[in-house]
């Protein structure tokens, strides 16, 4: 399953907004490995992601994807990255084969690999019926799909993921979970934050739970479950002991 | 549960009326502010600053007429109603965009709906708000002309006022009755689309018929030439004719101020009866043709090319899909219909009119420009997949620059070219002149960039004033410096070095000087 290279390895990592949002984060995830990310609002999930992805510019600290220095050569780390937000932002204007077929372009990927890919992407979606209707009439869930089509389209190493199953119907959220298992199976490395703690139950490697913008639990679930010093407990329970305890402290 | 039931009372009409009316209120105020609260009181002395001045240039263009008195001659009379007319195809244009709002904008259709109230009596009031906000804006812009009136020739002037209020009204009812039937016969999408493009065109349309009508006929660009000919005096009806009852009326004659206001009322309230009950289906149409589908183009192979490439495709893509962009480009074609139509005269005889083209043609380049850079440059709406792209930012703007650029040549090289037959200096001075026009504005759009959704291109000039300013300073600098580039060239400097200045200053206070 899950190698030893680090496909995300960052190093004190550091946001400041009006108080710090991330402080000072150390974390590694490892290549071909499924780690979820959970955290209360507000604990600096989101921002962490975005400065992985390159929206957001970190006041201290390194950012290294699959060895490459994210900060140094943004260009170079965002070629095999995926980025996906919670709130799809897709054209309205466009279809999304021909939105797939920008991202493509952009991701510079052959064209006749990129058309194969994203038809199969579109149909294992759901989408086949739907691929040349422009976007502007889609569901939220749909528009989701769309985007988290853009996001593989590209065949990206590293695909981070913030909150992508806001919105979708059960159905849906099993076919992206279906696709997102098996891109992992097939070495590409998933980072994704979720306040559905059911999901990251299932399907994460490993869970990293942030608080006040730093790490304060992680490991694979019997992990975190001997660190808590209870094995019959769930994940939910442990997350809301892990918080309150944190806020405690603080 | 029962005494719940039995402590609900119905709901007051009027109570409903303030909600719209504070809706009204709020979404013009947003828009005036760019949405953001400490602009408020800004906004509101800015406007009464911005009314104070109007009475500037109302007294250029009103005051020597404050004396005049009926009877009027021919001339006069049809030259008000013309100006009437062209004052109520602006309210109509104001009017089919605020109904269309209505009907996709607001987001509360489904509560009302939902809620147990008849809804022809709650859209028979959500009818009359909107036929008074437009009645209401068109009063408070018609204040410093009747304010220079009044000072000018007394109170008898507050019958314009009156005036105002009829052309309001009627304008809200025909808008009203014009956008549900094109719903009913067009459908809710298509509707949209024709309502912007109508809302964008009717007001222009007529002034600029007018100007094809006096070149053709008379070799002017002036509008006044057609409307002050014999032939429009021969052809105007006798005195008696309800076409003059807006001018008796704001000449003073109660009867035909009465007459007015009674059909205005009544045309409204025809309206209002026939359609209110209908509004509910139609807006929910509205609402739920979103969901409908709407096919792109024909499935093809993906495309070959660059990065850049795939980028300008998109964004080219995007703006031919826009229908901003489709009735703005339409305006600006109308507007350079006159001058069209002049450069073609022209090859008949040597008119020095033909001048003119060139400032016109510069204007509307910059001003286009603007549009399109703030759709291209600010208007992204998946900013996030373009940041996370492995390509440098400056690439990014760099191809959207490019298809700024390559929509205002494509756009307007046709004219170049046909001007480049009757005079090649002035197809040169006017190919420059659009140029640096285009560049201009797109660099003020660079300067003044925003993170926004395409969809909010009506809220642009409020999010910067000062880009807004300098984009339409830039623009009319420009084009006066290429005018006086062909007369007086030494004078041409000057204006240019003035613009480069503004430039240079909008640049200086700009967010962004990279």
């Amino acid at each position: 399953m899950a190698s030893d290279q680090s496909a995300l390895a960052l190093r004190g990592l550091t946001k400041r907004f009006d108080r710090p949002a991330v402080d000072a984060l150390d974390l590694t995830v490892r290549s071909g490995e499924f780690y979820a990310l959970l955290g209360p609002n507000g604990a600096g999930k989101t921002t962490t992601l975005c400065m992985v992805a390159g929206l957001l510019q970190p006041d201290a600290g390194s950012i290294s994807i699959a060895g490459i220095d994210a900060l140094r050569d943004p260009v170079a780390a965002k070629q095999i990255t995926a980025w996906v937000s919670d709130e799809p932002m897709i054209y309205d204007k466009l279809t999304p084969v021909e939105y797939l077929e920008f991202v493509a372009g952009l991701w510079g990927i052959d064209p006749a690999a990129a058309e194969r890919s994203a038809r199969e992407l579109l149909v294992s979606l759901g989408l086949e019926a739907n691929m040349n209707e422009r976007c502007e009439g889609f569901s939220k869930g749909m528009r989701q799909k769309v985007a988290l089509a853009g996001a593989l389209v590209h065949d990206p190493r590293l695909i981070i993921l913030d909150e992508p199953l806001t919105g979708l119907d059960a159905l849906s959220a099993r076919h992206v979970k279906g696709l997102l298992g098996e891109r992992v199976r097939g070495g590409c490395t998933v980072i994704m934050t979720t306040h559905i703690l059911e999901v990251a139950e299932r399907m994460a490697d490993r869970i990293g739970v942030i608080s006040a913008g730093r790490l304060v639990a992680e490991g694979t679930l019997a992990e975190l479950r001997q660190q808590n010093g209870r094995t019959d407990t769930s994940l939910e329970d442990m997350f809301i002991a892990l918080v309150d305890h944190e806020a405690a402290a603080a | 549960m029962t005494t719940a039931l039995a402590n609900v009372k119905t709901v007051p009409l009027s109570w409903f009326a303030s909600h719209e009316i504070r809706l009204a209120w709020r979404e013009w105020l947003a828009m005036m502010t760019g949405g953001r609260q400490r602009r408020r009181r800004a906004a509101i002395i800015g406007l009464l600053v911005f009314g104070a001045l109007l009475h500037i240039p109302a007294y250029a263009v009103i005051g020597r007429y404050a004396t005049l008195r009926s009877p009027l001659d021919k001339s006069a009379m049809i030259v008000i109603t013309a100006s009437t007319f062209l004052a109520w195809a602006l309210m109509l244009s104001q009017a089919v965009e605020s109904v269309t709002r209505v009907f996709y904008s607001r987001a509360d259709l489904d509560l009302i709906m939902s809620s147990p109230v008849a809804l022809d009596h709650v859209f028979s009031i959500r009818l009359a708000a909107i036929a008074l906000t437009v009645t209401a804006m068109a009063m408070l812009l018609a204040t410093p002309f009747i304010d220079v009136l009044m000072l000018g020739g007394g109170l008898r002037w507050l019958a314009v006022y009156g005036v105002v209020i009829a052309i309001g009204l009627s304008a809200a009812a025909v808008a009203i009755a014009v956008t549900i039937l094109l719903f009913r016969t067009i459908g809710p999408r298509r509707t949209r689309f024709v309502a912007q493009i109508l809302a964008a065109v009717i007001g222009a349309g007529f002034v600029i018929a007018l100007q094809i009508a006096a070149i053709l006929s008379y070799g002017t660009l002036s509008r006044f030439a057609v409307l002050t000919s014999d032939a429009a005096a021969a052809y105007a009806p006798g005195p008696d004719s309800v076409v003059w009852w807006p001018v008796r009326a704001a000449f003073g004659d109660g009867e035909a101020l009465l007459l007015l206001l009674a059909s205005a009322f009544l045309l409204l309230g025809a309206v209002m009866v026939s359609f209110s009950a209908s509004f509910a289906d139609t807006a929910a149409r509205a609402s739920a043709s979103g969901a409908s589908a709407r096919r792109g183009s024909r499935a093809r192979s993906f495309r070959t090319g660059s990065r850049q490439q795939a980028l300008r495709r998109k964004e080219l893509t995007l703006l031919r899909r826009d229908p901003w962009l489709l009735s703005q480009s339409l305006m600006q074609l109308l507007y350079l219909a006159p001058p069209a139509v002049l450069l073609w005269r022209s090859f008949s005889d040597s008119s020095l009119a033909i001048v003119l083209i060139t400032p016109v043609i510069v204007m509307a380049a910059g001003q286009l420009a603007g549009g399109l850079g703030w759709l291209t440059i600010s208007g992204e709406d998946a900013p996030d997949l373009v940041k996370t792209a492995p390509l440098p930012p400056s690439r990014l703007i760099r191809a959207k620059i490019e298809v700024v650029l390559l929509v205002i040549a494509v756009l307007f090289a046709p004219l170049v070219i046909a001007l480049m037959f009757a005079s090649p200096r002035q197809a040169a001075v006017t190919a420059i002149g659009v140029m640096i026009a285009a560049v201009s504005a797109t660099a003020i759009q660079l300067w003044f960039r925003v993170q926004a959704r395409r969809s909010q291109f009506r809220r642009r000039q409020t999010s910067s004033r000062l880009a807004t300013f300098a984009e339409a300073f830039s623009s009319i600098g420009w084009a006066a410096t290429s005018a006086l580039a062909l007369s007086l060239p030494v004078a041409a400097l000057v204006t240019g070095l003035m613009t480069t200045s503004l430039l240079a200053a909008t640049w200086k206070f700009s967010p962004r000087r990279d």
